[in-house]
């Protein structure tokens, strides 16, 4: 018989209640007082083995008892050993509601106006950080308004803007260390931004020349980087969440201090892959941090046409996995929840879900023009009220970390630096024709070799069908 | 005149040096060191005359070696040792925890393969030599755990993914043929995904349509990917570790009815080259191209075709993507005959594009057109008759091999 401590008010209410039960004395499991909320502890099995009080249902009792034993009481005291632990019966059919009457709390730290929120628990960065991470959130939007128009003027064949999503791209890159293992989907260029990538390298991989370090194989946007930690961008929608739980695995083996990290959108969480990776992840005890960016829209499907549960934090339940709901436009609360989940996944050796509540102010991409199913005014809202770089800029201002000085110095610096960036890699050669056919396998078959062959006795033939810009 | 000129080369070797040598790696002489082959005519063309031929050929023939079984058995090897006996399944096992043993970031995961031991036993005994965490037991999601293959393998493990059964990876289909096949490719060289998919497949004894299906077919075309099928416990065991040392991705096929096949195999060391098909019987009649079960069939009808006075050329494919294109070109150029016998269904399997790849390289050296027995483009029936049916069997390759050999 064991003594359930966790709510009992006094030992003495206690002892009188088992001496109750154990003397036969009713039970106290009045029909409508027997609903238990979420206890996930075992109950003690006290008295159930008593025949009388099985039929011992109807008998009121006193306010005034423990609440201990109302628990306890308040139930048949059958019941059943099932994998994963003890599970009470109830006899009243009621249901789990579908919702919770309130949405789940999104965590925050700094107000609408980039105001410290007053007893806001937040990770302490340093001037260093805090700046460095405002520049980067710079830096990503220059780049992206930057490149979005060059795509527009047809210097490049496409484009996907993480505009508004900058606070999630940064702080939660500052977050992490090298070693950290990145899974992104495609909207998290600040990443490798902050890691160090250049703003030449990206121009490098949107241009596709022989600099890419994907050898000009790739769309636009679809950066990798062995070097920064950081996994090939692969289109298909959340096939990286298994991916990552994979790295986490591997990560797990070699006891590393380092934990994998992926981004999804909302509209991922609808793939298979989302559910069995966060399934996997919370029985392989894996430590990856799931990160969803939340930004209401996935191309012109709502997230209300998306799923109906409160967003994405409460699924992490489903699956045993803790979760935080983070408000994806507050970069200190970004760090900070990025920062301590990853403290809990390393060291405890578990997943971790943060749902970041943002908006995509940008279209889906430049083969998209989101006024089509969405109000301007909407976007316009998100844009200048909600701003993640405006909140940040505030608070690093009222630490006197930061000026308008500064601020134009860095503006103009940048966008000097993308333009010189944007015309070198357009200039630049593209890779050569042979790297169509390398990296199939490690070493080029028969069969490809042949092909190539082909290719080149057609271009042999009819040069003036064949592009001028790729090197022979 | 074809344009493509085959990149091998048209060195034409004997064969006593088909064996699957890899100069790198010892090998124990294959099972090619078969009966001594007579002076033959080698006929072209198919009117009767020419059959006289054939039959002026059988005397001579009459006084070699009979093949007295189906499977060709290996001879007394001088130079091999004692060597063991297992069966297949034992023979992949093996195969499977030397290459654990030998580097530790080769892994199992997949279905019931920890302390359940696989549910064809290939990984039996693997969870408790080297734990649950290397012999990973995954929640039933084929996308997911190949996917989590794939991504432990882009950081370091080298991961052996099983499906319990092959039927089972279409619901893996994403995660293999976008990122298993293109990741390498796409990052520019820097991710490499050397992970071995592996896993039974092909028609079984009355186990359902769902659960008889021929996977090569569907992922034949996946760029970036390597497929080969065993057969035999040596070449299973030579597979596997060739497979999990490659640094490309390989699905290696197995097939259901093939685990309890017995055969000795050497004691030390050895691999199976990736790429190469496995002569299985060397002959002048008619080249017989095939792979896993068939073999077997086709050896069935092997012994009937030499009784009848044939002598088949059969050879194992082994290497389903890309083909041996070798190896069965010298055949072709010495047979000038070819009839495939494969389980795939007719439309779109590995019969299918070897056809097309033989047509397309060796067409002045055939003499007929390419034949191909495949199973019927129906899902497989329940029926153990009708089941029965839709495989090839040793009589319907006699019947074709006649045809051919006209």
């Amino acid at each position: 018989m064991a003594l359930h401590l966790r709510s009992s008010p006094s030992l003495k209410s206690t002892f009188l209640n088992i001496l109750r039960q154990n003397l036969g004395f009713g039970s106290r499991s009045h029909v409508t007082r027997h609903i238990r909320q979420n206890l996930p502890h075992d109950p003690p099995l006290r008295g159930s083995q008593n025949p009388i009080r099985r039929f011992c249902n109807t008998m009121a009792e006193p306010e005034t008892l423990s609440s201990f034993g109302q628990h306890e009481d308040a139930r048949n005291h059958q019941v059943m050993d099932f994998p994963g632990g003890k599970v009470a019966f109830t006899p009243e059919i009621r249901f789990i509601s579908e919702s919770d009457s309130e949405r789940v709390p999104c965590y925050r730290v700094l107000d609408d106006n980039g105001q410290l929120i007053t007893n806001s628990q937040f990770v302490q960065v340093s001037e260093e950080v805090a700046v460095k991470i405002y520049s980067d959130m710079v830096t990503l939007q220059i780049m992206d308004n930057i490149f979005y128009e060059a795509q527009r003027q047809g210097r490049l064949s496409f484009y996907a803007t993480a505009i508004g999503e900058e606070a999630i791209n940064i702080a939660s890159a500052a977050a992490l260390t090298p070693q950290d293992v990145i899974f992104p989907q495609y909207r998290e260029p600040g990443v490798l931004l902050w890691r160090g990538f250049t703003l030449q390298e990206f121009a490098n991989q949107c241009f596709g020349n022989k600099s890419d370090y994907g050898k000009g194989r790739q769309m636009p946007v679809h950066y990798g980087s062995n070097k920064l930690n950081y996994f090939t961008v692969s289109a298909t929608i959340a096939t990286q969440l298994p991916n990552a739980v994979g790295a986490a695995y591997s990560l797990k083996m070699d006891r590393k201090d380092a934990c994998a990290v992926t981004y999804f959108g909302d509209g991922g969480t609808s793939e298979g892959d989302f559910h069995a990776a966060l399934n996997f992840a919370a029985v392989m005890e894996a430590p990856v941090i799931f990160i969803c960016r939340n930004n209401g829209w996935a191309i012109s499907t709502p997230t209300s046409d998306q799923f109906r549960s409160d967003g994405v934090v409460v699924k992490g339940r489903a699956y045993g996995i803790r979760s935080i709901r983070v408000d994806g436009n507050d970069a200190l609360a970004m760090y900070s929840a990025v920062h301590t989940a990853r403290g809990m996944a390393i060291s405890e050796q578990r997943p971790i879900l943060i749902e970041a509540l943002t908006y995509r102010v940008g279209h889906h991409s430049t083969s998209d023009d989101s006024t089509r199913y969405r109000s301007a005014d909407e976007i316009e809202w998100w844009n200048k009220a909600r701003n993640p770089l405006s909140r940040f800029r505030t608070w690093i201002e009222s630490n006197g970390w930061w000026s308008d000085e500064a601020e134009s110095d860095l503006r103009s610096r940048i966008k000097k630096e993308m333009l010189e960036a944007l015309r070198v890699a357009e200039k630049t050669e593209k890779p050569n024709l042979k790297n169509m056919f390398s990296d199939v396998y490690d070493v080029p078959p028969s069969n490809l070799m042949e092909q190539e062959l082909l290719v080149r006795q057609t271009i042999d033939s009819h040069p003036q069908d064949y592009p001028t810009d790729v090197p022979l | 005149m074809s344009s493509i000129i085959h990149g091998a080369g048209a060195a034409t070797t004997t064969l006593s040096t088909f064996n699957s040598i890899d100069s790198k790696i010892l090998v124990a002489p294959s099972r090619t060191n078969l009966s001594v082959r007579s002076q033959r005519y080698i006929v072209a063309g198919s009117d009767a005359s020419k059959k006289k031929n054939f039959v002026s050929g059988l005397r001579v023939r009459h006084s070699q070696k009979l093949i007295p079984n189906a499977v060709a058995t290996k001879e007394a090897d001088t130079s091999a040792s004692t060597g063991h006996e297992l069966l297949l399944f034992e023979a992949l096992q093996e195969g499977l925890e030397e290459e654990m043993d030998r580097d530790p970031h080769v892994c199992v995961m997949g279905e019931d393969v920890g302390h359940y031991g696989g549910s064809y036993k290939v990984t039996k005994g693997l969870a408790d030599k080297f734990g649950d965490l290397r012999v990973l037991d995954t929640p039933i999601c084929e996308n997911a755990f190949t996917g989590m293959g794939i991504g432990a393998a882009m950081t370091g493990l080298r991961p052996v993914i099983e499906g319990m059964n092959m039927g089972f990876l279409l619901l893996a289909f994403n995660q293999i043929s976008n990122n298993c096949g293109m990741l390498h490719y796409t990052s520019g060289g820097q991710f490499t995904i050397p992970v071995v998919i592996r896993g039974p497949g092909g028609v079984g004894r009355q186990l359902g349509a769902e659960h008889s299906q021929r996977l090569e077919s569907y992922f034949q075309s996946i760029p970036g990917i390597q497929m080969v099928a065993c057969s035999t416990p040596y070449n299973a065991k030579g597979l596997m570790k060739a497979a999990i040392r490659s640094e490309n991705p390989v699905i290696l096929f197995e097939h259901v009815l093939l685990y309890n096949l017995k055969e000795k195999i050497p004691d030390e060391d050895y691999i199976c080259n990736l790429e190469e098909a496995e002569m299985v019987r060397p002959g002048e009649h008619i080249t017989i191209l095939t792979y896993s079960r068939m073999r077997y069939h086709v050896m069935q009808a092997a012994k009937t075709l030499v009784n009848k006075g044939y002598d088949p050329e059969v050879i194992d494919i082994r290497s389903l993507k890309p083909f041996d294109l070798h190896t069965i070109g010298n055949s072709v150029k010495k047979t000038h005959r070819v009839l495939i016998v494969e389980e795939c269904m007719r439309t779109g399997g590995i019969g299918a594009s070897l056809t097309a790849a033989i047509n397309e390289n060796f067409h002045d050296y055939l003499d007929s057109p390419v034949m191909c027995l495949s199973s019927q483009d129906v899902p497989t029936p329940y029926a153990g008759t009708l089941e029965e049916w839709t495989v090839v069997q040793p009589a319907q390759i006699v019947t074709a091999v006649e045809q051919l050999c006209q």
